[in-house]
């Protein structure tokens, strides 16, 4: 095998694209949960998603209605959640799970039809700037839109979190309802908003699997990626620069283990297997032991039920 | 309000009891470890009860049954529910078809590509993969530039080593300098890993891919990367019409209505069943007219020879890793030798995973 530069550059790239699905799904519901709502359907969210765009690409033709109805469907579908948790007071954990479960089915059932056609190919960025610079090339260039913007999101979720106004608020009604509510911030309407744009960045991160990393519907494709993508937020400590690397380390584990079994290493397949979860795990850790800091970032009411006492 | 809901519960269970009873037409049930719209294994297996319930049988099936404790709750629950027959269509399911099929002797099991037939209600069946893969492995072995071929595993149990060990002997015959690269992804549906496994193999150099999984990612990923591929179970054609050169394909169509009229008129009785090219429970899909018109007219011709048994996948002399000889000159595998194997041949690259 050839551990040429180019060679490492274009490992870089398919590691990056098989992390996007995670970063946009955590991000998301990273903020749901810095508003203090935990939402376990995020692999519910994420099959609608993806089956909505496939559905909408091969109807419309377009592949821009296809991504905005994946993210509007990924919306629609934390609505019924949001209304559960925040308007019926249920308890988070046990709707979340009622949706995944709920959107797999749901999707299985929408996709009845289309199973079997193929996927269009999604424009790529750049792509002669991939092939011409050595390294940097497949790295930085020849990627989906959709990719991009997975990169640049935890970099705008920080700021929003850290220096924004908005920020602040979301923050707050995640550590203190009643304090927020007492300052007269509508807790029930910065939640729900919060549990709709993770809807939005989920049916994404969906789409981003049946449009453009495996181009075609099949049941059940997001293949456990959701509840990847939760633990990441997790075992990052709710923050989003720290989710995007525990999705770089996860994604790039599996591609490395892969090419290490390819390459014909002495290493127990299983062990191999069993790695990216195990590393993603060690790495997070590690990087967010500083218990001060976790406190800093922990939404101190998450999952717990808030009610305005009238 | 809690005596009404009491009155309603019990109406329900006498109703449920009525309609159970009251049911005694045949019925026949499958159980699926995928989706039906996987567009490859279980797909072709729902082809089949598609064609059981057009042969004027009434079937049901449950789909994504993962292998182990769930197996057996979904199995007994149709024996319970009144089904005559029931084929589990995957090797995890085993034990679990066995165990059930010890408490109800009055109901039919047919377990796919297994080999455990511990009550007399238990029939095996499954296919001569390894035929098809004789026939990709010849194809490969002309068609690569790189002299690697690229595969893609699930499980190591004895039905997917022998598909690599068939492929890699009739890949050696063509082109004696052939390696074949193998990865593990440990499960047999997960389109993302299966996108992941075949570029990590053509990154690596392999520029023919073949997979034992389910899914059309295999060949997507292919088509993409400009490398040859072939078709799993069903035919993937139109998923990578550049890339895939031929599909080996899944027939159970004719065995299952043959096997739910004999289970519906009382002539069942347990077997073995191992058929393969020659009765056409595996067959080619259609071969690409990029491999020159010389190549395919060879592989129809070793397609005719696998069918008639002139030719055998596991012909003599074939060695082991280590060099050890396993089948000798002039003699062809057994049966018995074929549904246990556990050892690479010469020239496959790596471990088995234990």
């Amino acid at each position: 095998m050839s551990l040429d530069i180019s060679f490492i550059g274009i490992l870089i790239g398919s590691i990056m694209a098989s992390s996007v699905p995670l970063i946009l799904a955590a991000s998301g519901e990273l903020i749901t949960e810095r508003s203090g709502v935990l939402n376990l359907g995020v692999e519910g969210m994420m099959i609608i998603g993806a089956i909505s765009g496939f559905a909408l690409m091969v109807i419309t033709d377009n592949l821009f209605i296809a991504i905005v109805g994946s993210m509007l469907s990924g919306v629609i579908i934390s609505l019924i959640f949001g209304f559960l948790t925040q308007s019926l007071l249920t308890n988070h954990v046990a709707t979340g799970l009622a949706l995944t479960i709920f959107g797999i089915g749901l999707s299985a059932m929408l996709g009845k039809n289309f199973v079997g056609i193929p996927g269009k190919e999604f424009p790529i960025l750049f792509s002669s700037l991939r092939e011409n610079i050595p390294f940097f090339g497949p790295i930085l260039f020849g990627h989906s839109i959709v990719l991009y913007f997975a990169f640049a999101l935890p970099f705008l979720t920080n700021y929003f979190l850290k220096k924004t106004k908005l920020g602040l608020i979301v923050r707050a009604v995640g550590d203190s309802p009643v304090s927020a509510s007492n300052q007269g911030i509508n807790v029930i309407l910065v939640r729900y908003c919060c549990i709709l744009y993770g809807g939005a960045m989920c049916g994404l991160a969906g789409a981003y699997l049946s449009l453009i990393y495996t181009p075609q519907w099949i049941e059940n494709m997001t293949a456990g990626r959701g509840w990847i993508a939760l633990a990441l937020v997790v075992f990052a400590t709710w923050s989003p620069i720290k989710v995007l690397i525990g999705a770089l380390i996860f994604g790039g584990i599996t591609i490395l283990q892969l090419h290490m079994q390819a390459i014909g290493f002495r290493i127990p397949v299983q062990f191999l297997s069993a790695l990216p979860y195990l590393m993603t795990i060690i790495v997070l850790v590690v990087i967010s032991r500083d218990s001060r800091k976790i406190k800093l970032n922990t939404p101190t009411s998450l999952g717990r039920i808030f009610y305005k006492e009238k | 309000m809690y005596k009404n809901f009491f009155r309603y519960l019990i109406s329900a269970i006498f109703l449920l009891g009525f309609s159970v009873n009251s049911n005694t037409d045949f019925k026949v049930g499958f159980v699926y470890v995928g989706p039906t719209g996987d567009h490859g294994w279980t797909f072709q297996h729902h082809e089949g009860r598609n064609a059981v319930e057009a042969a004027g049988i009434k079937t049901t099936f449950v789909e994504s049954v993962p292998e182990g404790a769930d197996a057996e709750r979904v199995i007994r629950q149709l024996a319970q529910s009144g089904h005559d027959l029931i084929f589990t269509t995957s090797f995890g399911y085993m034990d679990p078809t066995n165990k059930v099929a010890k408490d109800f002797p009055n109901v039919k099991f047919e377990h796919a590509t297994g080999y455990k037939r511990e009550h007399s209600n238990v029939s095996t069946y499954s296919a001569r993969f390894y035929e098809g893969r004789t026939i990709l492995g010849h194809i490969a072995g002309k068609m690569t530039k790189t002299n690697t071929i690229g595969y893609i595993a699930s499980f190591p149990i004895p039905e997917v080593i022998r598909g690599i060990n068939a492929m890699t002997l009739a890949a050696q015959k063509v082109n004696p300098n052939i390696k074949t690269k193998i990865v593990w992804v440990f499960t047999w549906y997960d389109p993302g890993k299966e996108a992941e496994a075949a570029q990590a193999l053509i990154d690596q150099g392999a520029d023919v891919i073949m997979q034992h999984t389910d899914s059309t990612a295999p060949v997507q990923t292919a088509e993409k990367a400009g490398v040859w591929s072939f078709g799993q179970a069903s035919d993937m054609q139109r998923f990578a019409p550049k890339s895939i050169l031929t599909s080996i394909i899944d027939d159970w169509a004719p065995y299952y209505v043959e096997r739910a009229i004999a289970a519906r008129d009382g002539t069942w009785n347990q077997q073995d069943t191992w058929h393969g090219l020659k009765e056409g429970m595996v067959a080619m899909g259609p071969y690409n007219s990029a491999m020159g018109a010389d190549l395919v007219k060879e592989v129809e011709q070793l397609q005719k020879d696998l069918a008639s048994g002139k030719v055998h996948s596991f012909t003599g002399p074939i060695y082991d890793q280590k060099g050890n000889i396993l089948v000798a000159e002039g003699k062809v595998a057994d049966d018995g030798m074929l549904a246990g194997m556990s050892v690479y041949v010469k020239g496959v690259e790596g471990d088995i995973p234990k």
